[in-house]
């Protein structure tokens, strides 16, 4: 049973092909890593996946009664509204205080509940985010780049706590990545996004790597894996271009145009 | 007991921050504050519209306010420069009005009551059209409490948790509209938006939630009502601003305090 699908998606916004041709199906249980350079529509992706915006072309499916838990790129706290990360959790369904506490725990973060989400950290602030994205028992977790102001211990922790969530609670994982080259080493398929999807596969294991570990050290424990791949072809429509073995994607010059690198 | 007229301005003043307390929580959290201005300067315009076309005042006030307040969300969506199409329509709608009234033949209107309200005339009418006013306006914010809150942290957490943002927006518009319109005879069109945001801005340093916030809102602003009017009465100083400079004070007293209470 295939969760979420999309079906020859393109999306435009203010006149501008943002995505063409993007076809992706989520299974339960995966971990799918979704990496791009900026502007390639990664976030667009996901915010058309969660039917924020509504597609130019194609489809998305979800399997009926499809429970899923977002957790936003990030979220601005203003000082002006005084928030607990307990009375957070309430918004907008509300959940009970053992509920509560529960999340919060198998997050990492037991003791966030009475304190201000604005004296947070960014990474208990995330924490508190998947917490409240796990309430409802998600089939799916929706995460775009939970990571993104965390330092690499932080990364890589936040990644265990993901690898560890998929374990307990069997929920598919969709998330965005803002490293082109470092991953979720937990994660079944990379999908390299540029417009429309350039390549997908495996992420090679990097924890023993001699290079990641003059880098990095040890120390984050396998979290974390290098996603090897090419950009090694362009999109422009005079310009004849290569591609990388896995490259499987439609060339047409009509598609290409549009999926012109930003 | 609504024949003694303190009484009566006291009634209305409560209800006023009984509404002002939780919308102008709204109008903090969101940073409306300007927005709050455009919309209360609009009312001037509406009591020109009203007087010429013999409709009753709170509608007209009601009317126009709720089209300057589509108005300027509209514009905004749009991406226009907020801060600066609320500057020009705050005052334009404002100036506008002021010309509007000054051109209604054989009508003599209290400029100084519109601007800075009449509270001490409220009538027997008018306190049942500032509870009714405020009596909507609180169930509008109870019954959307949760969506209101949610949206106004976060519009895609709010939009993946199936709600609409667009539509909460909108009941913040009508409740504004609804608010002006009930607090012009009280405050005038000048101080309103100081009624929303002064007495949220005190509660804030006096909050851990957002409900204690409203509520702590609700309590600055009806204190305030009272100390404002008795202190008009001794005084003899205008009662509207009167108000406004008790919650003025309120405020600076919960910056200064706020320091001191453990987080």
């Amino acid at each position: 049973m295939t969760l979420l699908a999309a079906q020859n998606l393109s999306v435009r916004l203010g006149g501008t092909d943002i995505l063409s041709g993007i076809t992706l199906a989520l299974e339960p249980g995966e971990i799918v890593t979704i990496v791009g350079p900026n502007g390639s529509g990664k976030s667009t992706l996901l915010r058309a996946l969660l039917g924020l915006i509504s597609p130019a072309k194609g489809t998305v499916t979800r399997a009926k009664s499809l429970s899923i838990g977002y957790v936003p790129q990030r979220l601005h706290i203003d000082r002006p509204m005084p928030m607990t990360a307990r009375r957070f959790l309430s918004l907008p369904k509300r959940c009970t205080d053992a509920q509560a506490m529960d999340a919060l725990t198998r997050c990492g973060v037991a003791d966030a509940g009475p304190r201000q989400l604005a004296d947070l950290s960014g990474g208990q602030l995330q924490r508190v985010l998947l917490a409240r994205a796990l309430l409802n028992q998600p089939d799916l977790l929706i995460l775009d780049e939970p990571t993104q102001g965390l330092d690499q211990p932080g990364e890589a922790a936040f990644y265990t706590l993901i690898a560890e969530v998929r374990r307990d609670t069997g929920a598919a994982v969709l998330l965005v990545s803002h490293d082109l080259h470092v991953v979720m080493a937990a994660s079944d398929r990379v999908i390299c996004l540029n417009g429309h999807i350039c390549c997908e596969g495996a992420p090679d294991v990097v924890r023993e790597a001699p290079e990641y570990r003059a880098l990095f050290g040890a120390g984050t424990q396998g979290a974390l894996a290098l996603y090897r791949h090419d950009h090694d072809h362009s999109h422009g429509p005079d310009t004849p271009h290569e591609h990388g073995p896995n490259c499987d994607h439609d060339h047409t010059p009509a598609s290409a145009k549009k999926a012109a690198h930003v | 007991m609504f024949d003694d007229f303190l009484t009566r301005a006291t009634l209305a003043g409560l209800g006023v921050a009984l509404a002002t307390g939780p919308l102008g929580a709204f109008v903090v959290w969101r940073r409306m504050a300007y927005f709050g201005d455009a919309t209360s300067h609009a009312a001037i315009l509406g009591v020109a519209l009203a007087l010429a076309l013999s409709l009753p005042i709170g509608l007209g006030t009601m009317l126009v306010a709720l089209a300057m307040a589509l108005t300027v969300s509209t514009l905004a969506a749009r991406g226009w420069a907020v801060d600066t199409t609320l500057g020009v329509l705050a005052h334009s709608a404002l100036a506008f009005g002021l010309v509007a009234i000054s051109f209604l033949p054989g009508v003599r209107v209290d400029l100084s009551g519109l601007l800075f309200g009449d509270i001490l005339a409220v009538s027997k009418h008018d306190l049942a059209f500032v509870w009714g006013g405020a009596g909507v306006i609180l169930a509008l914010l109870m019954w959307r409490w949760q969506a209101l809150l949610t949206s106004t942290l976060s519009e895609d957490l709010a939009h993946a948790s199936g709600l609409n943002p667009n539509r909460e927006r909108l009941v913040l518009t009508i409740a504004l509209a609804i608010v002006v319109a009930v607090a012009l005879k009280i405050v005038g069109a000048l101080l309103i938006s100081a009624m929303l945001i002064i007495p949220a801005a005190a509660a804030r340093s006096l909050s851990r939630s957002p409900e204690s916030m409203a509520l702590f809102a609700i309590l600055i602003g009806g204190l305030s009502v009272l100390a404002g009017l008795q202190t008009s009465l001794h005084f003899d100083t205008p009662a509207g601003p009167s108000i406004i400079a008790v919650a003025a004070l309120a405020f600076t007293l919960s910056v200064l305090i706020a320091p001191f209470k453990s987080r």
